[in-house]
C-alpha cells in the first residue's frame, strides 16, 4: 500500500520526452514518405530513429544516476513495477490483435470462402472452385503456390534456443539474489548469445522462405499472418536482446544490488514474455 | 464539514523542487501533474474548436440539399477527421487532463507516479495531429474513409494513409503511456486510509477507464498495421481473394472501437457522481454500486463490439449473442442513472452551472442511451444502422453526454485549479444556451436517420430539407455559443478579482477541497491525514 | 407511406410483412424508452423543484437502500427481455432465406449497382443490367449547378437523388432472395421500404429476402461509405404484379444478348 518513508521523487523537468517526441515524428514521418517513394523519407526517418536512440540514452541515463544516486524510495520502485507490468500487458493485447487475426482467418473466413457453414452463397457465387484448407493463400492463390517451414527444424530449435535462454536468464537472475557476480555475468551474457542465435535461426529461416519456398508476406493469408506474428516477434526479440545488453553491462558496473535491481527484474519480464509468445507462436503457426 | 487541514498546506514548499522560470522551460519541459493537466486541457480545447470547424463544414453543406460549398471528397474528408479530431483530440486528452489535475489531490499524492513519462504523454499528441493535419494538405487530401477506416475503401486514399496511421500509432502510445501512469498512480499513490472503496468515483472509473485503454488501444495500433500492410506491402488480411476478409478488419476495429465509446463515458460518470452529491449536499446513493457498474459495464463493452456490425452479414447465433449483450448494458447503465437522481432526492438543491450540466447529462445521456438500446435490436438495426439515427445517438452519448460533462467539470474545478470564482451568469448562459442549441442540433437527425437519411452523404433527397436546416441552425447557434465557454474561461483564470475559497463549493468533499485554491504546486508532499467526513463519501467501507 | 416525404419523422411502416414487423419493434422500442424516461425524468423533476435550498430543504444523510437497488435491477431486466423476445423471432425469420421463386444477384460498385435476375422459377433468366443515377439528378448536384433540386421530379414525386436510369423491377407476392456483394469496396444495399440493409463486401456474398405486397416504386441508396459519390447511388425498385413482372422479364430477355456485354465487366467474378 501507499506508505511513503521520505518523499516521493519527482524529477526535475525534462526535455528528454520532447525530443522523444521529434524522433518518433521523424521516425514515422520518414517512414511513411519513404514508404509513398519520395526518398528523402529514408533520411527523415533516419534522423528520426537517432534522435530516438539519443532519447533513450540520455533518459535512461538520467534514471540510472537518481537511482544509483538513490533518490528512488519503495514506492517509486512500485511505480516503475506496476508500468512495467502494464507496458507489457499492452503489449500482449498487440499480439493479441495479430493472433486474432489468425484465428479469424483460419477458423472462419477460410472455411467461409470454401462454402462450409455460414459461407455458403460466398463459395457458390464467387468462389465455387476454392476448397477451404489451411495453410491457404485464399481463392486466388495470392502469391503463387508456396511451401510452408516444417515446425520440426529451425522452429524447434528456435523453440528450445528461447526456452533454454529463459533458464540461463534465472539462474543468472539467482546469481544476482545471492550475489555470485561472475555467474551473474556468465549467464547474462549466454542469454544474450541464445537470443542472437535464435535471431540468426530466424533471419536463415526467412532467407530460406523468401528464396527457396516462395512463401512471401504476399502468400495470402498465411504468408500475412506468418510474417507478421513471426516478424514483430523477432522484433520484440532484437529489443529485448538489446536491453539485455544494457543489463549486463550495468551488472558489470555493479549497479544492482542483492535486493534492489528492479533494471533487471523488468528486462527478465519482458524476455519472458517473449518467451511465452514464442510458445504461442510455434503451437498455433507452426506446428497446428 | 472538510475543515481545511493545516498540516498539508503548509507544506506545500517542496525543498528540491520549485516552479521553474522561463515559459518554454515550464511548458515544454515539465514534470508537474499540474502543467500537464493544463497543457491537456488547452490542447483538447484547441482539438474542441479545430474538430468543432470541420462539422461547421459539414452542417453548412447539408443545411439545404444541392452542393453548394464544398466537393463530395472534401466532404467525407471533412466527416472523416471531423470525428478523429473530436475523439483523439477532444474528449480523450480532456479526460487525460481532469485526470492529471485532479487524481493526486483526490488521493492524496505529491504527483503522478511516473512524472517524466507523464511529459512524454502529452507531447506526443501535438506532433500526432501535426502528421494528421498535414495529411489534407498533401495530394489527395486527408484520410476519406470515415473515423473507422473500413477497408477496401480506406486503401484507396493516397498519400494519408501511410501518414493517418501512423499519426493514430502516436495517438495511441500516447494514451497508452498516460493510461499506465494513471494506473500506477491510482494503485501505488494513494494516501495512507485512502482504501480502494473509499476512492472517489471519478478515481474509480479513471482506474477502470485506464484498464480499457491499455486493453484495446493495441488492438487498435495492430488493426491499423494490418492496414498498412494490406496496402503497401503486400499482405492480404482484409483481402477475399487472398483467403482474408474485409469484415475482419471492423471485428478487430470494433473489439477497440465498443470499449473506446465507454473509455469516453466512464470519465464522464465518475465526473458526474462527483458534481450531484456536492450540490445536493448529500452523499452519493449506492456508493458500492456505482463502483460495481463502472466496472460491470467496462467488461461487458468487451463482448458486445459486433453490434456495429449487424448487417455484414453474420451468422445468426453471432448477431443474437452480440444484440443481448448490448442490451444487458443498459442495466449497470440504468443503476447509475438511477442512482444519481436518488441522491438528488432529499437533498438541498443548488443549481450552479457545474450541476446544471450534470443534470443535463443525466437526462440527455439517458436519451443517447435508448437509442442505443433501440440501436441494440437487431431487426431494428438493419433500418437505423449506417443512417442519422445512428449520428444522432451518438451525439447525445457524446456531446450531450461527454462533452457536457467536461464542461461541467471544468466549471466545477476551475476555481480550484484559478484560484478565482468564474462568471456564474455567464456560465448559466453558456450552459442554457448550449443545452437549446444542442437539442435543435441533434435531435432532428433521429427523425432524418428513421425517415431515411444515411449518414456519411454530402448531398440529400429534398424530402430532407427540413431537418437538416433546423439542425444546422441548431449546430451554428451551438458552436457560436462555445465562444462564451472559452470566454469564461479566460475571464476566470486572468480577469477574475473574486478569490475562491479551498472548498469552493458549500457541499464539497474531498481531499482536492482541503487543498487552498488555487492548489499548491505540488500537491500533497506529504501524505495527508485522513479524518471522518473529509472524504465525499464518508465512510463507505461498510 | 413509401418514400421519403417532407416533415416525415418515423420509419416507414413499409410493403412486407416482415418491414410491418421492424417497424412494430422499433415502436416497441420506443414506447418503452418513452415509459422509462417519463418516470425517470418525472422523478429528477419533482426532485428538482421540491428539494431546493431556496425553498428551505435540509439535506438527509442516507445514502444507500438495498431493496430499491434491487427493483431497479429486475425491472430494466424484464423490461430489455420484453424487447429481446419479439426481436429474437423477427430476426430468425428474417434469415430464413429458403424457398425464394425469384434470386437476383446484387453487385455494389463505384457507384453503381449491378443487378443480376439469376434464377425465377427454377430457370436462368439470363437478365442483368447496371443501374446509376439518373442523369437530371446528376446534373443537378454537381457543385454550383445552381440549378434547383426541387425541381428534378419523376412523375410527381420529387427524387432528387433517389432516381436511376434502369430500376431494379420486382414481382409482388414473389419470395426474392438477394445476393448481395461488391466490387471495389463495401456498399450496403437498402430500401426502406423493405424494412431492412444488407452490406456488400467484396469477395463476400451475403444473402437477404423480401416479398413485396404491393406494387409500386420504392426508393433507397447505398448506405455504406463508399468513397466519392457514396451520396449518388441510389436504389430504385419497381415492384410489378406478377403478370406484368413475367412480361417485363421475357421482353428484356429478348434484349439480353445485348446488355450481356455490359454485364462481364467488372461485376463478375469466378
Ligand atoms: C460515449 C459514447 C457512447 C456510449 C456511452 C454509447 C452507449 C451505447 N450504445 Fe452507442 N455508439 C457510439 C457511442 C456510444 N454509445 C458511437 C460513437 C457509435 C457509432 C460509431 C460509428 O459507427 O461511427 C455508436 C453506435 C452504436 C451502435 C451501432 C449502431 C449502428 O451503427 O448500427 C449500437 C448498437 O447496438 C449502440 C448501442 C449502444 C448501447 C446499447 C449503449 C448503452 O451503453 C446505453 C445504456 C444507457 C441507457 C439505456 C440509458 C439509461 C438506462 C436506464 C434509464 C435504465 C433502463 C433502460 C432500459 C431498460 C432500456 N451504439
Ligand atoms: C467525440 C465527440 C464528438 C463531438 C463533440 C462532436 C460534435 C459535433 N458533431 Fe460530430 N461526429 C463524431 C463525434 C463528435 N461530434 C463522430 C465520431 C462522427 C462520425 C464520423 C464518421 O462518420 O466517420 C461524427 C459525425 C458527425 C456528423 C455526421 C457527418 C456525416 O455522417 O457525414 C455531423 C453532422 O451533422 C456532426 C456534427 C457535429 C456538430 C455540429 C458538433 C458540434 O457539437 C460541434 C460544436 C463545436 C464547435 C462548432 C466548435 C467551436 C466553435 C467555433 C469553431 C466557432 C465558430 C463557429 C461557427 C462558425 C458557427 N458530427
Ligand atoms: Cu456505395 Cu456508398
Ligand atoms: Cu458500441
Amino acid at each position: 500500500m501507499a506508505q511513503t518513508q521520505g518523499a516521493y521523487y519527482v524529477p526535475h523537468g525534462s526535455h528528454w520526452p520532447i525530443f522523444g517526441s521529434l524522433g518518433m515524428l521523424g521516425t514515422l514521418g520518414g517512414a511513411a514518405l519513404w514508404m509513398d517513394d519520395f526518398q528523402i523519407g529514408k533520411l527523415v526517418m533516419a534522423v528520426g530513429i537517432a534522435l530516438m536512440i539519443v532519447m533513450f540514452i540520455g533518459w535512461f541515463h538520467s534514471v540510472i544516476t537518481e537511482s544509483v544516486a538513490g533518490k528512488y524510495n519503495k514506492q517509486v520502485d512500485v511505480s516503475f513495477r506496476l508500468g512495467m507490468i502494464w507496458f507489457i500487458f499492452s503489449e500482449v493485447m498487440f499480439f493479441g490483435a495479430f493472433f486474432g487475426a489468425l484465428f479469424y482467418t483460419r477458423m472462419l473466413s477460410i472455411p467461409w470462402l470454401g462454402g462450409m457453414g455460414h459461407g455458403g452463397p460466398t463459395n457458390e457465387f464467387l468462389w465455387p472452385a476454392f476448397t477451404a484448407a489451411w495453410p491457404s493463400n485464399g481463392p486466388d492463390a495470392i502469391g503463387g503456390d508456396f511451401t510452408v517451414m516444417s515446425p520440426w527444424g529451425i522452429p524447434l530449435l528456435n523453440t528450445l534456443l528461447l526456452l533454454s535462454s529463459g533458464i540461463t536468464l534465472t539462474i543468472a537472475h539467482h546469481a544476482l539474489r545471492v550475489g555470485h557476480r561472475a555467474r551473474l555475468l556468465t549467464f547474462l551474457g549466454l542469454t544474450v548469445v541464445l537470443g542472437a542465435i535464435f535471431l540468426g535461426f530466424q533471419v536463415y529461416e526467412y532467407y530460406e522462405a523468401y528464396h527457396h519456398y516462395n512463401l512471401t508476406l504476399g502468400s495470402g493469408i498465411y504468408g500475412s499472418t506468418f510474417f507478421m506474428l513471426t516478424g514483430f516477434h523477432g522484433a520484440h526479440v532484437t529489443l529485448g536482446a538489446i536491453m539485455l545488453c544494457v543489463i549486463w553491462a550495468r551488472s558489470a558496473a555493479g549497479h544492482f544490488s542483492r535486493n534492489d535491481h528492479f533494471g533487471f527484474e523488468a528486462v527478465a519480464w519482458y524476455w519472458h514474455f517473449v518467451d511465452v509468445v514464442w510458445l504461442g507462436l510455434f503451437v498455433f503457426v507452426y506446428v497446428l | 464539514m472538510a475543515a481545511v487541514n493545516p498540516a498539508i498546506h503548509q507544506d506545500t514548499h517542496d525543498i528540491h523542487d520549485h516552479k521553474p522560470h522561463g515559459f518554454l522551460h515550464r511548458w515544454l519541459f515539465t514534470t508537474n501533474h499540474k502543467d500537464i493537466g493544463t497543457l491537456y486541457l488547452v490542447f483538447s480545447l484547441a482539438m474542441f474548436f479545430v474538430g468543432g470547424a470541420f462539422a461547421m463544414v459539414i452542417r453548412a453543406e447539408l443545411f439545404q440539399p444541392g452542393m453548394q460549398l464544398v466537393q463530395p471528397e472534401f466532404f467525407n474528408e471533412m466527416t472523416s477527421m471531423h470525428g478523429l479530431v473530436m475523439i483523439f483530440g477532444a474528449i480523450m486528452p480532456a479526460f487525460v487532463g481532469l485526470a492529471n489535475w485532479m487524481l493526486p489531490m483526490m488521493i492524496g499524492a505529491p504527483d503522478m507516479a511516473l512524472p517524466r513519462m507523464n511529459n512524454w504523454s502529452f507531447w506526443i499528441l501535438p506532433f500526432a495531429f501535426l502528421m494528421l493535419f498535414s495529411t489534407m494538405f498533401m495530394p489527395g487530401g486527408g484520410p476519406q474513409g470515415g473515423w473507422t477506416m473500413y477497408p477496401p475503401l480506406a486503401l484507396q486514399g493516397g498519400m494519408n494513409v501511410a501518414f493517418s496511421i501512423f499519426s493514430i500509432h502516436m495517438m495511441g502510445i500516447s494514451s497508452i503511456m498516460g493510461a499506465i501512469n494513471i494506473i500506477a498512480t491510482i494503485l501505488n499513490m494513494r494516501a495512507p486510509g485512502m482504501d480502494l472503496l473509499r476512492m472517489p468515483v471519478f478515481v474509480w472509473s479513471w482506474l477502470i477507464t485506464a484498464f480499457l485503454l491499455i486493453a484495446v488501444l493495441p488492438v487498435l495500433a495492430g488493426a491499423v498495421t494490418m492496414l498498412l500492410t494490406d496496402k503497401y506491402f503486400g499482405t492480404s488480411f482484409f483481402n477475399a481473394a487472398g483467403g482474408g476478409d474485409p469484415v475482419m478488419y471492423q471485428h478487430i476495429f470494433w473489439f477497440f472501437g465498443h470499449p473506446e465509446v465507454y473509455i469516453m463515458i466512464l470519465p464522464a460518470f465518475g465526473i458526474v457522481s462527483e458534481v450531484i452529491p456536492t450540490f445536493s449536499r448529500k452523499p452519493l446513493f449506492g456508493y458500492q454500486a456505482m463502483v460495481y457498474a463502472l466496472a460491470c459495464i467496462a467488461f461487458l463493452s468487451f463482448i458486445v463490439w459486433a453490434h456495429h456490425m449487424f448487417t455484414v452479414g453474420m451468422p445468426l447465433g453471432g448477431n443474437l449473442f452480440f444484440m443481448y449483450g448490448t442490451m444487458l448494458i443498459a442495466i449497470p447503465t440504468g443503476v447509475k442513472i438511477f442512482n444519481w437522481v436518488t441522491t438528488m432526492w432529499g437533498g438541498s438543491l443548488t443549481f450552479e452551472t457545474p450541476m446544471l450540466f450534470a443534470c443535463a447529462f443525466v437526462i440527455l445521456f439517458s436519451i443517447g442511451g435508448f437509442s442505443g438500446v433501440s440501436l441494440a435490436l437487431v431487426p431494428a438495426d438493419f433500418q437505423y444502422h449506417d443512417t442519422f439515427f445512428v449520428v444522432a445517438h451518438f451525439h447525445y452519448v457524446l456531446v450531450t453526454g461527454a462533452a457536457f460533462a467536461i464542461m461541467a467539470a471544468v466549471y466545477y474545478w476551475l476555481p480550484k485549479w484559478s484560484g478565482h470564482m468564474y462568471s456564474e451568469k455567464w456560465g448559466k448562459v453558456h450552459f442554457w444556451s448550449s443545452a437549446i442549441s444542442v437539442n435543435l442540433l441533434f435531435f432532428p437527425q433521429h427523425f432524418l436517420g428513421l425517415a431515411g437519411m444515411p449518414r456519411r452523404i454530402a448531398d440529400y433527397n429534398v424530402a430532407f430539407a427540413e431537418f437538416n436546416m433546423i439542425s444546422s441552425i441548431g449546430g451554428f447557434w451551438f458552436g457560436l455559443t462555445q465562444i462564451i465557454f472559452v470566454g469564461v474561461i479566460v475571464h476566470c483564470v486572468f480577469f477574475s478579482r473574486v478569490r475562491a475559497t479551498g472548498q469552493v463549493w458549500e457541499g464539497s468533499h474531498g481531499l482536492e477541497w482541503t487543498l487552498p485554491s488555487p492548489a499548491p504546486y505540488h500537491s500533497f508532499s506529504e501524505p495527508p491525514v485522513i479524518t471522518a467526513g473529509m472524504l465525499a463519501h464518508g465512510d463507505v467501507s461498510r | 407511406m413509401a418514400n421519403p416525404q417532407p416533415w416525415d419523422w418515423n420509419m416507414p411502416k413499409g410493403v412486407s410483412g416482415i418491414s410491418q414487423r421492424v417497424y412494430d419493434l422499433h415502436m416497441l422500442g420506443f414506447y418503452v424508452c418513452l415509459g422509462i424516461g417519463a418516470v425517470v425524468f418525472t422523478i429528477m423533476f419533482i426532485a428538482m423543484f421540491r428539494f431546493r435550498k431556496s425553498r428551505g430543504a435540509v439535506a438527509e444523510t442516507w445514502a444507500h437502500s438495498t431493496r430499491l437497488e434491487t427493483v431497479w435491477t429486475i425491472i430494466p431486466i424484464l423490461l430489455l427481455m420484453m424487447l429481446a423476445w419479439p426481436a429474437t423471432r423477427l430476426l430468425i425469420d428474417m434469415n430464413d432465406v429458403g424457398d425464394a421463386d425469384l434470386t437476383v444477384k446484387v453487385t455494389g460498385f463505384q457507384w453503381r449497382w449491378h443487378y443480376d435476375y439469376v434464377e425465377y422459377e427454377k430457370a436462368n433468366t439470363g437478365v442483368a443490367f447496371i443501374s446509376s443515377l439518373a442523369a437530371e439528378s446528376n446534373r443537378v448536384r454537381q457543385l454550383g449547378s445552381g440549378l434547383d433540386p426541387h425541381s428534378v421530379k419523376d412523375e410527381d414525386y420529387a427524387s432528387y437523388l433517389l432516381d436511376v436510369d434502369n430500376p431494379l423491377v420486382l414481382p409482388v407476392g414473389v419470395k426474392i432472395r438477394f445476393v448481395i456483394t461488391a466490387d471495389d469496396v463495401n456498399h450496403a444495399w437498402w430500401v426502406p421500404t423493405l424494412g431492412w440493409k444488407q452490406d456488400a463486401i467484396p469477395g463476400i456474398v451475403n444473402d437477404a429476402w423480401t416479398q413485396i405486397d404491393e406494387p409500386g416504386t420504392y426508393r433507397g441508396q447505398c448506405a455504406e461509405l463508399c468513397g466519392r459519390d457514396h451520396a449518388f447511388m441510389p436504389i430504385v425498385i419497381r415492384a410489378l404484379p406478377k403478370a406484368e413482372f413475367e412480361q417485363w422479364l421475357a421482353s428484356r430477355k429478348a434484349g439480353a444478348a445485348s446488355t450481356a456485354a455490359l454485364v462481364t465487366g467488372p461485376g463478375h467474378r469466378g
